[in-house]
């Protein structure tokens, strides 16, 4: 029999329904998988025992003609997603050992559709940070290695990293992910897998630990388009439990793949030229335009002046936010508390900060506190709100001249572990393509387009207009057959 | 405008997060370099922008008053660092 583990989540539904193996073969296939490849510390809890129980009701429903979505589909839980009865912590000491004792909306979708958990996945710390080198419970290491003999520990991006790795070593066939600024689209990138960011409000952010609010949006990652589709389609819908869901149907997205582009107009944003982008990824680029032409999309090029403002923008934005969200984390209703002698309540919030939160939490956290102190708000705060509404307006007037963008993903292949650590401001570079769209609250995603020089995957970004997921999923699936891309890391876990 | 070690204890301070000499003083170029780059947005010209608070136009909704779960004191106590007789405890607040 083939090793199920290597099958999409379509194919996995597929067979399950047609009785060519039972959904328990594949959740064992899974767990063993998870358990042997504890090197790339994808997980940061298993529960293997969670993928049997909901594998055995897969079972017992097909027997009794009672199928779900995604019977017999175990997935990979990003640790951001609170989950009744099993430790969330968003890669965080503050969090550690914290167990809910209610389900976060997108992850009770999914187990109710019939999915089935592997376990919670590893990411960086509040999801801060695009390489998973500030995670509390350890770097999560990519299964890729550079094919020159170089045996460095590449990143899997951030902060969906654990998401990625685990995809892509066949850990599980899809994940959750969260996108703040891009942390779904980059680590698909960096692993060859891919990966939808909707738009912003499809998703519901209840049980989502959050980090930038106004930015924070689930979305899945997996190896192909049509099961990115078919996840999204079993995480989006309306959630009156939060404020900023969207009152709207979910569209059928999987029925809906078709990878004729025809009458479609694909822009190429000229200001995502960057000075200093290397000439591989210049070159897939013009590799992506040919395959959407080659779809039967005409191919036009459009001006988003403002992008070289959204990186600032976003660094006012999203720390802003997250000084604000993370005011929660006190030592009082949950978490750790530090309690050093003789403290007062003041010196406990302090400690306990201290000791709770990594550099890169406290960094942005100061950061957020600053920009929006007394005397500096209005110069920085108020300033990056009013230059979001100009690059939300860019979008506006690109998508009057074209109905999708295509960009690179990131500008360049998964770097080393360690290799931007020590400049915050190198690593929050690498987010310069990804940003624009998560202020904009626009869908857009990132499909393989090929291998770099030294064999590692590099990803391209379709962003669509708000609410159009459909145009992106289907300019992805046109990029995915033409591109061919089966590449996989080979296996030294 | 650039952040001295003052400012950065005064920000610690009001993010409620204690920090050591040591510490203050290695965050001092680190945020006075994230902050020059965000300063260029100041080159932007905003007049008559509105500030964006809300990416998708969306209503915001009032729902019912009324409560829709309640009686679950020890679920919401059930993470706490120090719960005593149902409450949250914390240190002496008023002496």
């Amino acid at each position: 029999m083939t090793d199920l583990t290597n099958l999409t989540v379509a194919e996995i539904r597929d067979g399950f329904r047609a009785g060519d193996f039972s959904a328990r073969e594949v959740a064992e296939g899974f767990n063993a998988n998870v358990a042997a490849a504890k090197a790339l510390n994808a997980f940061i809890v298993e529960t293997p025992e969670k993928a049997l129980e909901a594998a055995d009701a897969a079972d017992a429903d097909r027997a009794a003609g009672m199928l779900k979505p995604l019977s017999g589909i175990p997935i990979g839980m990003k640790d951001l997603f609170c989950t009744e009865g099993t430790q969330t912590t968003a890669a965080s000491h503050m969090l550690e050992g914290f167990v809910p004792t209610y389900e976060s909306t997108v992850s009770g979708k999914l187990w109710a559709a019939g999915a089935g958990m592997l376990g919670k996945l590893n990411l960086d710390q509040f999801a801060m940070g695009s390489s998973n080198e500030t995670s509390y419970f350890g770097n999560v290491i990519s299964p890729w290695k550079r094919g020159d003999g170089d045996n460095a520990a590449l990143a899997p991006g951030g902060s969906s990293g654990g998401s990625s790795s685990a995809i892509s070593a066949r850990l599980c066939p899809a994940a959750t992910g969260t996108d703040t600024g891009g942390s779904i689209r980059q680590p698909a990138s960096f692993v060859g897998i891919s990966g939808i960011k909707p738009t912003y409000g499809r998703c519901s952010r209840w049980g989502v630990v959050a980090f930038a609010s106004s930015l924070d949006q689930a979305g899945p990652m997996a190896r192909t388009i049509r099961d990115n589709a078919i996840m999204l389609e079993n995480m989006a819908g309306f959630d009156p439990k939060d404020a900023t869901s969207l009152d709207l149907a979910v569209p059928q997205w999987e029925a809906g793949l078709s990878s004729n582009l025809a009458g479609k107009t694909i822009g190429i944003p000229k200001e995502y030229r960057v000075d200093g982008m290397p000439a591989e990824i210049e070159a897939l680029w013009e590799k992506g335009i040919a395959f959407l032409k080659d779809a039967g999309a005409d191919v036009v090029e459009v001006s988003l002046p403002h992008t070289k403002y959204a990186l600032p923008t976003y660094y006012i934005i999203a720390p802003a936010e997250a000084s604000s969200n993370l005011a929660r984390y006190d030592g009082v209703r949950y978490g750790q508390r530090d309690l050093p002698d003789g403290a007062g309540l003041q010196d406990m919030y302090a400690a306990t900060r201290a000791a709770g939160f990594g550099p890169e939490v406290k960094r942005r956290i100061m950061m957020g506190t600053y920009v929006l102190s007394a005397g500096f708000y209005d110069a920085y705060y108020t300033q990056a709100q009013k230059v979001r509404t100009l690059i939300s307006r860019d979008f506006d007037r690109a998508f009057e001249k074209c109905d999708l963008l295509l960009t690179p993903t990131a500008p360049s292949a998964a770097f080393a572990l360690g290799e931007k650590q020590a400049d915050p401001l190198a690593m929050y570079l690498n987010d310069v393509f990804t940003v624009p769209a998560s202020l904009a609250g626009l869908p857009a995603m990132s499909v393989p387009g090929g291998l770099d020089a030294q064999g590692l995957p590099l990803g391209l970004q379709i962003i669509g207009k708000a609410l159009d997921e459909q145009s992106v999923l289907n300019a992805g699936l046109a990029i995915e057959e033409r591109a061919g891309f089966t590449a996989r890391p080979d296996k030294w876990w | 405008m650039s952040i001295d070690l003052q400012t950065v204890k005064k920000i610690a301070s009001l993010s409620r997060i204690s920090v050591t000499e040591d510490e203050a003083q290695a965050m001092v170029p680190e945020l006075n370099n994230i902050l020059g780059w965000v300063e260029q947005l100041g080159e932007v010209d905003v007049t008559g922008v509105e500030p964006m608070t809300a990416v998708i136009p969306n209503h915001l909704r009032l729902r019912d008053d009324v409560v829709t779960d309640g009686n679950i004191r020890d679920r919401v106590l059930a993470n706490a660092p120090q719960a005593e007789h149902g409450f949250f405890a914390v240190p002496k607040v008023i002496e």
